[in-house]
């Protein structure tokens, strides 16, 4: 498995999770757990997902969703999951 | 499972309080290098660093992207070419000869630094160690990716006070030979007392003789996450102070090795050290300053300024052993002036002086840096500015070392612009009284007593 972590933030707005999951349905990216708020007209969602399954490579995939980000005016970025685990675990 | 709330912890230490790898450094040994030709010499430096090299620089931005970490540097360091220069050079144009070459080879790269120019002269001076440093003005004047440094002592060796005589004028040279850029040679050049082997910080940083042929060396920074913490416990006594420190340097340290091993997986390549430097920069939130005031100095410079720094720097070590098990020895905060708004705040109000800083380079983590005294400085002062800074370093079994401008045709109240990272320093006023006549003696300072631990 190839753990990382998707965070979407910017201003509410319909169809964000759509948005987000149809790009990352297409491309082969699983995703194991989402969470998402909502802070005084902010969203932010994280997601964990696995990209081992896809096809295009890591750093495809974060141009891609910085660029998707940019489209639907939300910062979008995507990053390996050890810089959580290996920061904050003994 | 990944925990959410250090989702959020680990990225906003990132985007808001300026948390970076600061530099990856990639050391190279030039010893297979050598020859007695100069020309051919500069041939095999310029391949060697150039295949050893080419991948540094995608493998950076790799890592970058892929983590979300900035990496704001990647620089190389070669053996002292005093050494690798001994056979071939016969005079000072083969010296900055070479210089030119790694220049050349530090563009090709993509490199922002190549340090080692370096000689090491802390007991004795070879020929082509004087020929070098003789060099040095010429080379960094003529070259603008190119680091030098000069090794003048340690504890083992005492300190070597016919080059500590020598340096004020080579100083004084570098920066005349570079007035048009308020004597920005300067700022690439650094004189050290106990220099390490690994140290991945300009422009210091050289490659051993003690090291493999090829290593990987990081440097993480994160004064503006300290910043935050020791903001968040205003009021706390010193334990819980110590505490905090403590608990944020062993995550910004485990960044760096993650950043560490990662390179070096990639570039092939053995993993050295992870220095935890806090080191500022220019940009607001970056700053050193900051962060002892935090603690409760109105200004840095303050009286309890030198007990800030020491509880910081000893509880950064402390964090960062734990966090990785080559943790470098010059982890710690630097305290540049022109590299820090607040230190150059501090200046500019008089609440730091040249002496206090001397005092707080007894406890930081390397030495006087990036400091702008007036151009007319003469050449025994600069020399004195040194033996002292030297003298700290032997007697304490420390790491110390001078970085120090004068610029030329300016004066206490000017302020130097240097630009970029290296940033602007106010003009510092430096002590009148002759020391010409301790500097002329020359010869060597005996190691002290320390020396004989064995």
């Amino acid at each position: 498995m190839n753990k990382s972590i998707i965070s979407v933030v910017g201003r509410d707005q319909v169809g964000i999770i759509a948005k987000v999951c149809t790009y990352l349905s297409e491309n082969g990216v699983n995703i194991l757990d989402i969470s998402q708020t909502i802070v005084d007209g902010y969203f932010t969602m994280l997601m964990v997902t696995d990209t081992q399954k896809s096809e295009k490579s890591f750093l495809q995939l974060c141009d891609d969703l910085e660029a998707l980000g940019k489209s639907i005016g939300c910062v979008i970025k995507l990053q390996k999951d050890e810089i959580f685990t290996k920061m904050q675990r003994i | 499972m990944t925990n959410l709330d250090e989702i959020f912890e680990t990225n906003e230490m990132i985007e808001q309080a300026n948390l970076d790898v600061r530099t990856i450094t990639l050391g190279i040994s030039l010893l297979d290098c050598i020859t007695s030709d100069v020309a051919e010499l500069c041939l095999n430096i310029h391949d060697k660093i150039t295949m050893v090299a080419k991948d540094l620089l995608t493998v950076g931005r790799d890592i970058e992207r892929e983590y979300g970490i900035p990496i704001v540097n990647k620089r190389i360091s070669v053996t002292p070419i005093s050494l690798i220069g001994a056979s071939a050079c016969r005079e000072i144009a083969d010296y900055v000869m070479i210089a030119r070459m790694l220049d050349d080879a530090a563009r090709k790269v993509g490199v922002n630094f190549i340090g080692g120019f370096s000689a090491l002269p802390a007991k004795g001076m070879t020929k082509s160690e004087e020929l070098l440093i003789r060099s040095i003005p010429r080379a960094l004047a003529a070259t603008e990716h190119v680091c030098a440094s000069v090794n003048l002592g340690s504890t083992r060796t005492g300190v070597n006070m016919d080059v500590v005589k020598l340096m004020g004028s080579i100083v004084k040279e570098t920066a005349e030979l570079t007035r048009e850029d308020d004597s920005i040679g300067c700022a690439k050049l650094v004189v050290f007392c106990n220099a390490p082997d690994d140290n991945p910080f300009m422009a210091g940083a050289f490659h051993g003789v003690t090291e493999t042929d090829s290593v990987v060396n990081v440097g993480v920074s994160g004064p503006g996450v300290i910043n935050q913490v020791v903001r968040s416990v205003k009021g706390e006594d010193f334990s819980t102070l110590c505490e905090a420190i403590k608990k944020t340097s062993f995550k910004i340290t485990r960044l760096g090795q993650l950043v560490a091993q990662e390179a070096s997986k990639r570039l092939g390549v053995p993993f050295g050290i992870v220095d935890l430097s806090l080191a500022p920069t220019p940009t607001v939130g970056d700053s050193i300053a900051d962060i002892l005031e935090g603690m409760g100095l109105e200004k840095v410079g303050a009286p309890g300024t030198t007990m800030a720094l020491a509880l910081l720097n000893d509880h950064v070590k402390k964090g960062g052993i734990m966090a990785s098990s080559s943790v470098g020895g010059l982890s710690g905060a630097f305290i540049p002036i022109s590299e820090d708004q607040g230190m150059i705040e501090a200046v500019q109000a008089g609440a730091l002086t040249l002496e206090k800083l001397e005092a707080m380079t007894c406890v930081c983590s390397v030495g006087l840096d990036m400091i702008a005294i007036p151009g007319s400085t003469p050449d025994s002062t600069i020399s004195g500015i040194i033996a002292d800074e030297m003298a700290i370093g032997m007697i304490n079994q420390k790491t110390t070392a001078v970085r120090i401008i004068p610029v030329i045709g300016k004066d206490v109240g000017d302020v130097a612009e240097f630009g970029g990272l290296l940033g602007t320093a106010p003009v510092m006023k430096v002590n009148g009284f002759s020391c010409g006549e301790f500097i002329a003696r020359g010869g060597r300072v005996p190691p002290p007593v320390h020396s004989f631990k064995n």
